[in-house]
């Protein structure tokens, strides 16, 4: 009866609802989508970072991360690799690397590298370099002479594919060992500091050249379609001795990332309330109007003995379903258009230096989560309820005599 | 016309609770517009100034196509020359030489490869801020010819991983600009920390005398940096040093690059973070103009019957419209003149007092913001946002203003 009365009276003056509507929906929509683009360079920043050789874990032995250097390297690959086999779901991949800084040089050029020893294969599951190779070709088992290093770098050595490459980096004995590779392909990646920074070679070369018989520096899983690894990580912990191995997160390993995350949160919900006041404003204001136009008619009722607490009821209802419906409008707007732009993504390749500057990825994917849908929808639903209730109150105190002496 | 603007501002005061929902939609709009953007004016000068100070400086003299091969062999031979001609400059504070070199720096127990930087103490300190930023130890002294050993600045992360701090060795080895093999050992002086990783991973500062010698550099210097007396003085720093290298014509031609060549990355993130901001601000502005527009058509439906008689007392539709718009245009007026006032007087209390961003110093030290970021009022931040603001909402009452001539009197008296 009540939804039906106040069904009735929100399209009494259709251009009002209408207008109103308009202004929830816009609301709405802006929340959904500009919520959405901020999602989406938060993801493409994480998927980044994973994908650059970090993985949802990381095992090292302890030590290794605030000194990575051979000598903290893990000495038996087997029992990590045995825990691995007894607890990682199965949809888990993993490899692991040697990871050491190296100085590279040639003729003219020398710069500090990180030199990454990987199984070839595995690799290509787990990081981006499997699908990163522009020019040449990847690594395969049995290249002990052969390198892939970033385009950048190789720009920068004024070099090219074919030419010889020596690394110099430090043995367990401290003395400094020094291999001359051959450039077999280079790779392209998000960042330039990425192809400045990595170069790769097969993981039996890296120890051989090194010293290190078996040992890695580390292993890394990486979760498809997971950014949570707490509950990994701590099974993991249980398994392994936590006096020799350090299990890290991407949370742990990306301090940077997890800050700034945290704090786009914040800037996400702040952003919902600063719309919504915006948007307050105009509901307020037209149920105002929209009450005081109709001042005779809750005279009326009041005479034929309604109660004060029935007109807010009455009025918070037409509030309430013209809320709905431009949430309702609204939320398929926002899906709408996320869904159109995330087939395609927002190109950002113009803005390439600032895009690294900022550590985003150059293809911007903007992604809906639930719990900023839900969080927006909320905001919007109750505040607006409660901004409605000034007018409604307004509505309840008109008297009888004074409202029906209105024309 | 008079007679016209006294008729919309007492129409607009017919109702004044509506009234002042109304203004203040606009001056909260106008109020957070005039902060945000100067918000972000700060935040960029902040970024620029502590990035320029920390590194670049505002304007580098180099070699053409060292910024991006960084080769050693591409220098700067004649630093004096190039020096007196900033010397001589209005708006220069203050001017140094730098040469770099990659080198193997090894410590008893760890080596790594990094950027050897030569650096002229007394001027560096002048043009960086390195010297504040020592944390252990002491900055480089003047005078080091009575050491064993010249001295160095190492940045506390590679000291981390070199596992030394100050008073400890360290041997450098690198190549000289003639082929030669260029080698020396260093006394660490001080720790420095900018709070940029990259650079305190990556470097260790020597005097440049010495680094001219054991790199056999002839004199010759990669870098002379500059720093204007402000970000203003930037470009005509630049166009007058590049046309004074033109006139000598060098056999190996020189470039002068300001700030952002020098830095490619701040410019465009700067650029992002200001196109994403104006997106969002038309976004705000967009709903507060629907906000408005309702009021306006609500208005009026509700006047109907007034406009109805005015036309009938022989009032042109011409006049109806711009009475309307006087009526709009004086609200938002009044909105946006609160806004900017209100607004101002936040921004001013926080250019004044800083605000602290808590929890998000770690990021926010990687662009070289530490601690507070003051917000910068400027006659553009404050009056941009509003003037939008302005021109969105007369664009909003346009519609409902016009849609007034096509009353007719009859029906208008008729309607209730």
């Amino acid at each position: 009866m009540y939804f039906k009365l106040a069904w009735r009276n929100i399209w009494r003056n259709p251009r009002r609802t209408a207008v109103i509507l308009l202004a929830v929906v816009i609301g709405v929509w802006n929340m959904i989508f500009a919520g959405a683009l901020m999602r989406g360079v938060e993801v493409g920043m994480i998927k980044n970072s994973i994908a650059t050789l970090t993985g949802n874990i990381q095992i090292h032995r302890k030590g290794y991360r605030h000194d990575p250097v051979v000598e903290n390297s893990i000495t038996d690959p087997k029992e990590v690799e045995a825990a691995f086999e007894k607890i990682l779901p199965p949809n888990a991949i993993w490899t692991s690397r040697v990871r050491v800084n190296a100085v590279a040089s040639n003729a003219r050029h020398s710069s500090g590298i990180t030199l990454v020893g990987i199984h070839p294969a595995r690799e290509a599951g787990v990081s981006f370099i499997g699908q990163a190779i522009n020019q040449g070709r990847y690594l395969v088992p049995d290249d002990t002479y052969g390198i892939v290093i970033g385009r950048a770098l190789l720009d920068r050595f004024e070099t090219k594919i074919g030419h010889k490459l020596v690394l110099m980096s430090p043995t367990p004995d401290r003395d400094i060992a020094s291999r001359a590779f051959r450039i077999v392909g280079t790779f392209r990646a998000e960042m330039q500091s990425t192809e400045k920074r990595f170069a790769f070679v097969t993981m039996p070369a890296a120890q051989q050249m090194l010293q290190l018989k078996n040992s890695v520096s580390e292993f890394s899983i990486v979760l498809p379609n997971s950014l949570d690894n707490s509950r990994l990580a701590s099974a993991l912990q249980s398994v392994l001795p936590s006096n020799y191995y350090e299990i890290s997160t991407w949370r742990d390993l990306l301090p940077m990332l997890d800050a700034y995350l945290k704090l786009s949160d914040g800037f996400i919900y702040i952003w919902f309330v600063v719309i919504f006041i915006a948007m307050g404003f105009g509901i307020v204001n037209t149920t105002l109007m929209a009450v005081f136009e109709r001042m005779r008619e809750f005279g009326l009722l009041k005479a034929l003995g309604m109660k004060p607490f029935w007109i807010i009821r009455e009025v918070l209802t037409e509030a309430f379903l013209i809320l709905l419906l431009g949430m309702a409008v609204g939320n398929i707007l926002g899906f709408v258009s996320v869904l159109a732009l995330s087939e395609r993504g927002i190109d950002l390749s113009a803005l390439a230096a600032g895009t690294e500057f900022a550590g985003m990825s150059r293809m911007l994917y903007p992604v809906i989560y639930a719990k900023d849908a839900i969080t927006a929808n909320l905001v919007v639903f109750v505040l607006g309820l409660l901004v409605c209730l000034y007018p409604a109150i307004k509505a309840a105190r008109f008297t009888p005599v004074e409202a029906l002496t209105q024309t | 016309m008079f007679i016209d603007v006294k008729m919309a501002w007492r129409n607009i005061w017919r109702n004044p609770r509506r009234t002042i929902l109304t203004i203040s939609a606009i001056a909260f709009a106008s109020l957070l517009l005039v902060f945000m953007l100067s918000f972000q004016f700060g935040s960029y000068h902040t970024m620029i100034n502590a990035s320029v100070k920390i590194n670049t400086g505002h304007i580098q003299v180099q070699a053409q196509d060292y910024q991006d091969k960084q080769s050693m062999h591409l220098v700067v031979n004649n630093p004096k020359a190039i020096g007196n001609i900033l010397y001589k400059m209005q708006g220069v504070a203050a001017y140094t030489f730098r040469a770099k070199a990659f080198a193997l720096v090894s410590s008893k127990e760890r080596t790594y490869g990094v950027v050897v930087i030569g650096i002229d103490p007394a001027t560096e300190a002048e043009v960086s801020t390195l010297k504040s930023l020592i944390r252990r130890g002491s900055y480089l002294p003047q005078d080091y010819q009575n050491q064993a050993s010249p001295p160095a600045l190492i940045g506390n992360l590679l000291a981390r991983n070199l596992h030394v701090g100050p008073g400890d060795e360290l041997t450098v080895l690198g190549q000289g600009r003639d082929g030669s093999i260029a080698a020396t050992v260093v006394r660490i002086a001080g720790v420095y920390s900018s709070g940029m990783d990259e650079f305190d991973r990556s470097s260790i500062q020597i005097p440049l005398k010495h680094f001219q010698d054991v790199f056999a550099m002839r004199g010759a210097v990669h870098e002379v940096v500059a720093i204007g007396k402000s970000l203003k003085h930037v470009a005509k720093i630049k166009n007058e040093t590049a046309a004074e290298i033109n006139r000598r014509n060098l056999k190996h031609p020189l470039v002068v690059m300001d700030w952002e060549e020098l830095m490619p990355g701040l410019r465009q993130a700067i650029e992002m973070d200001l196109v994403s901001g104006i997106i969002f601000y038309l976004i705000l502005i967009l709903v507060v103009a629907f906000s408005i527009l309702n009021t306006f058509l609500m208005a009026i439906f509700e006047r109907t019957k007034e406009f109805g008689v005015l036309m009938a007392m022989g009032t042109t539709p011409g006049r109806l419209t711009k009475l309307l718009l006087i009526e709009s245009v004086s609200m938002t007026a009044v909105g946006i003149v609160i806004g900017i006032i209100i607004g101002c007087l936040v921004t001013w209390y926080f250019q004044i007092h800083g605000i602290d961003i808590a929890g998000s110093s770690e990021i926010l030290k990687q662009y070289g913001i530490s601690g507070r970021i003051h917000p910068q009022l400027s006659l553009i931040s404050a009056i941009s946002g509003p003037a939008v603001v302005l021109l969105i909402t007369f664009l909003a009452a346009l519609y409902p203003a016009l849609k007034v001539r096509r009353l007719r009197p009859v029906e208008a008296l008729g309607h209730m």
